[in-house]
């Protein structure tokens, strides 16, 4: 079976994000009222051949932690889209 | 005693530091990234540039390309290795260095020569230095930003080996051309055999380049190679 996933990856709260930090203040120059933080991040799709979903994830877990994501900077979430 | 300089898909400026490195009288050999042995190498350089295209993230592809393995094992062994740029976001990526590198704070590629002082001598780069000497060397980075999670335990260390500052080596927000935390520039691990900086020292060698201010820290690393060799 293949199974879907989109990984969201983020940066770690308390670190400096420079396309946040300026794209929010974009927002505001541009006349947006209430904008308050503006994080950025990376969304990666990824299709995995496995025999259950479970082991699909478990699999797409690995990656992040080896590859998709660095632990020293950035958080991920991993969700199942099929 | 041969230092090898690695080549990654990418990388830049490997031969300028090898001709940095024959100037302060160390043989230099480059080294292919598919090669998973350095054949004994007495220290190892990765140089700058955009290796692998720094897809995904800088340094993040690179460091699982074969001559990393060896580059790890060196590194454990204590034998001196030095990252320029992008060398020191591989270095970053493969955890032998702490920290991260991301985008400039001003979101620009910045390409000029800046201003570092010498915050401590403990390392490979840094030994010929002196603590609060002032060394004019060229930038060369859009993800040059230097941050880390546990900061405070990377300053307690004595990690940190450059620091941006005016000419004056006066270190403050003006003074730090892209955001990185506390001005860091260049640091080293804890046993003191690793180091990574983000300016290029290479290109700042002999008068004729403008500089050559850079040339200390080579000295600073053929000296720890044959301190190790002896």
């Amino acid at each position: 079976m293949i199974y879907a996933f989109v990984v969201h990856i983020g940066r770690k709260a308390g670190l400096s994000d420079p396309e946040g930090t300026t794209t929010g203040k974009a927002l505001r120059d541009l006349g947006f009222r209430g904008v308050g933080n503006v994080a950025f991040g990376r969304t990666i799709t990824l299709e995995i051949d496995a025999d259950s979903q479970d082991a699909a994830r478990i699999k797409v877990d690995e990656m992040c932690q080896k590859l998709l994501a660095n632990p020293v900077m950035e958080h991920y979430t991993i969700e199942a889209v099929s | 005693m041969t230092i090898a300089v690695v080549v990654f898909p990418g990388t830049n400026c490997e031969r300028d530091v090898t001709h940095a490195l024959g100037l302060v009288g160390a043989d230099a050999e480059l080294a292919w990234h598919k090669d998973r042995d350095l054949g004994g190498a007495s220290g190892v350089v990765l140089p700058g540039g955009f290796a692998h295209g720094d897809y995904l993230r800088t340094g993040a592809i690179a460091r699982f390309s074969p001559i990393m393995a060896e580059v790890e094992r060196l590194a454990s062994e204590g034998v001196p290795i030095i990252g320029i740029c992008n060398g020191f976001q591989i270095l970053c990526e493969a955890g032998i260095l702490p920290g991260a590198l991301i985008a400039n704070r001003d979101l620009k590629f910045i390409c000029k020569p800046i201003h570092l002082r010498v915050e401590s001598t403990d390392s490979v780069l840094t030994r010929a230095a002196q603590v609060g000497r002032v060394l004019r060397i060229p930038l060369n980075s859009y993800e040059g930003n230097y941050i880390a999670t546990d900061i405070d335990t990377v300053e307690d260390a004595g990690n940190v080996i450059l620091r941006y500052s005016d000419p004056r080596g006066t270190v403050d927000d003006r003074s730090d051309p892209n955001g990185s935390t506390n001005s860091i520039a260049g640091v080293t691990n804890e046993n003191r055999n690793v180091a990574g900086l983000m300016p290029h020292p290479e290109r700042a060698i002999e008068e004729i380049l403008g500089s050559s201010d850079g040339r200390v820290l080579f000295e600073s690393f053929v000296a720890s190679v044959e301190a190790v060799h002896a």
